[in-house]
């Protein structure tokens, strides 16, 4: 049963990564391609009937991780409790300026509603990286399974850590490269003309790049903490996983240099799913691992909460699931399709 | 009371009291659109669609920032109260999860069909989305107060020999009876708060002359919903959870009542300080036996005073949890006197020109917030010294590796953030309520859904 809930947390974190990673990129490149006021309501209605959504997947992870490894949670979101704070902070700020842009009409507040927007989106996929980083590489925890990390320290990867190091930056900046790709198939997909052009172009130039911190990320990972190969040299048929990373990431940029959009981001979708798939495997079984040395690891067994809870949690998660998928399906099937070019800029403030 | 413990609880107590502003009206909202869409499809007036749509705006405004004060929300348990996470996350962390799963994703999928679909949806399919946004919110609701419940009176759990706390039964935890119980008293605040602020908003626009079709239907469906649940949070609600609360927190009424000593036939303070230190009230002003007569239901029932239990299972801010209820029970008598007087006129049709019953309804629109806070503050108080009531004290909850000088930073960050949001909630809502609903002929939410099928 541990084992179960250990691939469904996997599972929604997974979903929350490629839903909010394409208006995440959308963020990022909102500064980058859209050059007019059009332009940037353009992106902003590519994402706001379904941006609140996709974040909701986050709060559900969060929710679902409290319930099935309430220790994990505990220990976790107080150790990290700095940068879980400054992400909350750039969450309640990105949501602002999505939601209320367009309630105003000069240009200074557009202005400054659009830097909320993008600039917290840039910070949040640099912030996720790295959290996603620092569970690779492990946190400062002993035998008391409770740790504080500042920051940084000394920017090394072993004993006392701290958020940024040399690998979690790494991890972060692979972040904001891949969700930049991201974003911009999702607009390339949702726009037409000039815009799409843009971010078509975008998109074939991040590639190669996101190709090449994708095969550096490997043997960097392994020397930011030696055991993540583990794993993967005792079942070799999880090298299938690393394969399909890279099967994806090519099909993603030559799909999007012939123009098939639909197939180009699905092939991202893949990407980023396969990449996270692939760390949840080598993490496997523990959750959080202690840099410190694994026997201080926290794992499935001993942050699961009891049995009774975890079945019982099994039935409602499935049923609530099930729904929930129903809506998301529903939801984009309603709002697929290009985007026309919106011409007055709505001064009653409508959302 | 060390300062990191004292830095951990004013951090959670102002978040959430500010995150609680929105949703209360949300929660409150969500219905009356219902019945809004509902008058628009029977009678076939475009007004109520109008109407409608107005107040759809409203409700995703602060939607909106409802979602971004409640995150934070969600995170703090772990962040700031990790080891009460740890203890109680076997229990607690069910419903939490079942927010999440079951509510944000139905109010978050539909709400954007209903802000963003009208015009493509047909309005039976319209009507359910507002519906579901309705359910979706209320439920969210239900599964928090669940959460608290639990807190205020633990059932259905066992304790683990590693100290920590496990459910034994899923139904028994979702029925708690102070969860239900809780829930309708806390849902009639709710909705007392959204149809303040509809009655309000029409009061608003008739004493300034203008919008005289929309200013009666909001006045009209407002203090109809006003006068219904202002009474029903006083009765039976209020009461019940009065008497339920005698019953298993009965140190926390004698200092919500400031009754210091146990008394046959106690009386009601409806005006008075308390004074800890002497254990007396300055200028009381008392109805006699009237205490004991809501609580046991005869005039001549003891109640057990202050003295009767011992100083460690006191609240630990007794004049606080005084003033809170006291003026939680004061606005809620004034909010039912209120609104009693304007439904008369309403339905002696002489609402719409008694501009001092305007006046009044205008100037109560802040009391269903005060008292909604004032509520939430008595029973979070009045829990006190404990976290979950008779189990784990609050000084055994916080996250100790978290030290005060780091709660202390965060918490000026959100002083900050909030004092923004603050400012900006408060321009963006005098914008849509200076503006009003939209004329007949511009329908200006249709004009953001220009999306084609591919």
């Amino acid at each position: 049963m541990e084992s179960t809930w250990f691939m469904l947390v996997a599972l929604m974190i997974v979903a929350y990564a490629v839903l909010d990673g394409f208006d995440l990129g959308a963020g990022i490149l909102h500064w980058l391609i859209a050059r007019t006021d059009t332009d940037r309501r353009t992106i902003l209605r590519s994402i706001g009937p379904v941006w609140d959504g996709n974040e909701v997947w986050l709060i559900a992870g969060g929710g679902t991780l409290y319930f099935a490894f309430p220790a994990l949670y505990a220990v976790s979101f107080s150790g990290f409790y700095l940068p879980l704070h400054i992400v909350l902070w750039l969450l309640i700020l990105r949501g602002i300026g999505i939601e209320f842009r367009t309630h105003l009409t000069n240009e200074v507040a557009t202005g400054l509603f659009d830097g909320f927007f993008s600039v917290s989106s840039l910070l949040l996929a640099l912030f996720f990286g790295a959290a996603l980083g620092n569970v690779i590489r492990g946190v400062p925890m002993t035998a008391d399974h409770t740790y504080f990390e500042p920051l940084w320290t000394t920017f090394r990867t072993s004993g006392d850590t701290g958020i940024l190091d040399w690998y979690t930056l790494f991890t972060g900046i692979f972040a904001v490269s891949a969700l930049t790709m991201h974003g911009a198939l999702w607009i390339a997909l949702r726009t037409r003309a000039a815009m799409h052009d843009r971010a078509a172009k975008l998109a074939n130039r991040m590639a190669p790049i996101l190709g090449f911190f994708t095969i550096v990320g490997v043997p960097l990972t392994i020397l930011a903490r030696p055991s993540t190969a583990d794993n993967y040299i005792e079942h070799p048929i999880l090298f299938f996983l690393p394969v399909i990373v890279l099967v994806s990431l090519y099909l993603a940029w030559s799909w999007s240099r012939s123009g098939a959009e639909l197939p180009a981001f699905l092939a991202s979708c893949t990407y980023i799913i396969s990449a996270l798939v692939g760390v949840a495997a080598a993490l496997f079984p523990s959750l959080l691992p202690s840099s410190y040395g694994s026997e201080f690891n926290m794992t499935i067994f001993n942050a699961a909460t009891s049995d009774y809870a975890l079945r019982v949690g099994f039935i409602w998660w499935g049923f609530g699931m099930a729904l929930a998928i129903g809506y998301f399906i529903f939801m984009y099937r309603m709002f697929r399709g290009k985007l026309e070019p919106d011409s007055a800029p709505s001064t009653n403030g409508a959302r | 009371m060390n300062d990191a413990l004292f830095l951990h609880r004013i951090h959670f107590a102002f978040t959430v009291t500010f995150h609680y502003l929105f949703p209360q009206l949300t929660m409150g909202l969500a219905p009356l659109i219902v019945v809004l869409k509902t008058l628009a499809i029977k009678t076939g007036n475009d007004s109520y669609n109008r109407a409608a749509r107005f107040w759809t705006k409203i409700f995703g405004i602060n939607f909106a920032f409802g979602v971004v004060t409640g995150i934070p929300m969600e995170f703090e348990f772990g962040t700031n109260w990790s080891r009460f996470s740890q203890l109680t996350g076997g229990v607690i962390g069910q419903p939490l999860a079942m927010e999440g799963t079951f509510s944000f994703f139905l109010e978050s999928a539909f709400l954007g069909l209903f802000l963003y679909g009208e015009r493509k949806l047909g309005k039976w399919v319209h009507w359910c989305a507002a519906l579901l946004v309705f359910l979706g919110s209320w439920l969210s609701g239900f599964f928090i107060i669940v959460t608290d419940a639990w807190m205020q009176h633990p059932v259905a759990y066992t304790q683990l020999p590693n100290g920590s706390f496990s459910v034994t039964s899923f139904w028994a935890l979702l029925t708690n009876p102070w969860a239900l119980i809780q829930y309708a008293h806390n849902m009639c605040g709710a909705l007392a708060t959204g149809a303040f602020v509809m009655a309000g908003v029409g009061a608003y626009y008739l004493l300034d002359r203008r919008q005289h079709e929309y200013g009666r239907i909001f006045l009209r469906v407002g203090v109809i919903a006003g006068v219904i649940s202002s009474m029903a949070q006083g009765f039976p609600t209020g009461d019940l959870h009065g008497k339920y609360l005698a019953k298993h927190q009965p140190v926390t009424i004698a200092a919500m009542e400031g009754l210091f000593k146990s008394e046959t036939g106690a009386p009601m303070v409806i005006v008075g300080q308390p004074d800890a230190e002497h254990q007396r009230i300055d200028n009381p002003i008392v109805v006699n036996k009237v205490l004991s007569f809501l609580v046991y239901g005869t005039t001549s029932a003891e109640v057990q005073g202050l003295n009767a239990f011992p100083k460690d299972q006191w609240p630990t801010n007794i004049p606080l949890l005084y003033f809170a209820y006291h003026i939680m029970v004061g606005l809620g008598t004034v909010m039912i006197v209120a609104m009693a007087a304007a439904t008369f006129l309403l339905w002696r049709r002489m609402l719409y020109g008694a501009r001092w019953m305007l006046w009044i309804i205008l100037l109560c629109v802040p009391f269903p917030y005060i008292a909604n806070t004032a509520g939430w503050m008595t029973a979070e108080v009045g829990r006190q010294p404990w976290l979950v009531y008779g189990l784990l004290r609050t000084t055994e909850g916080y996250s100790i590796n978290v030290n005060a000088a780091n709660s202390l930073f965060t918490f000026l960050g959100y002083m900050g953030l909030y004092l923004v949001l603050g400012i900006l909630f408060i321009f963006i809502m005098q914008r849509e309520i200076g503006d009003g609903p939209a004329p007949a002929e511009v329908h200006s939410i249709e004009s953001e859904t220009q999306t084609t099928v591919a």
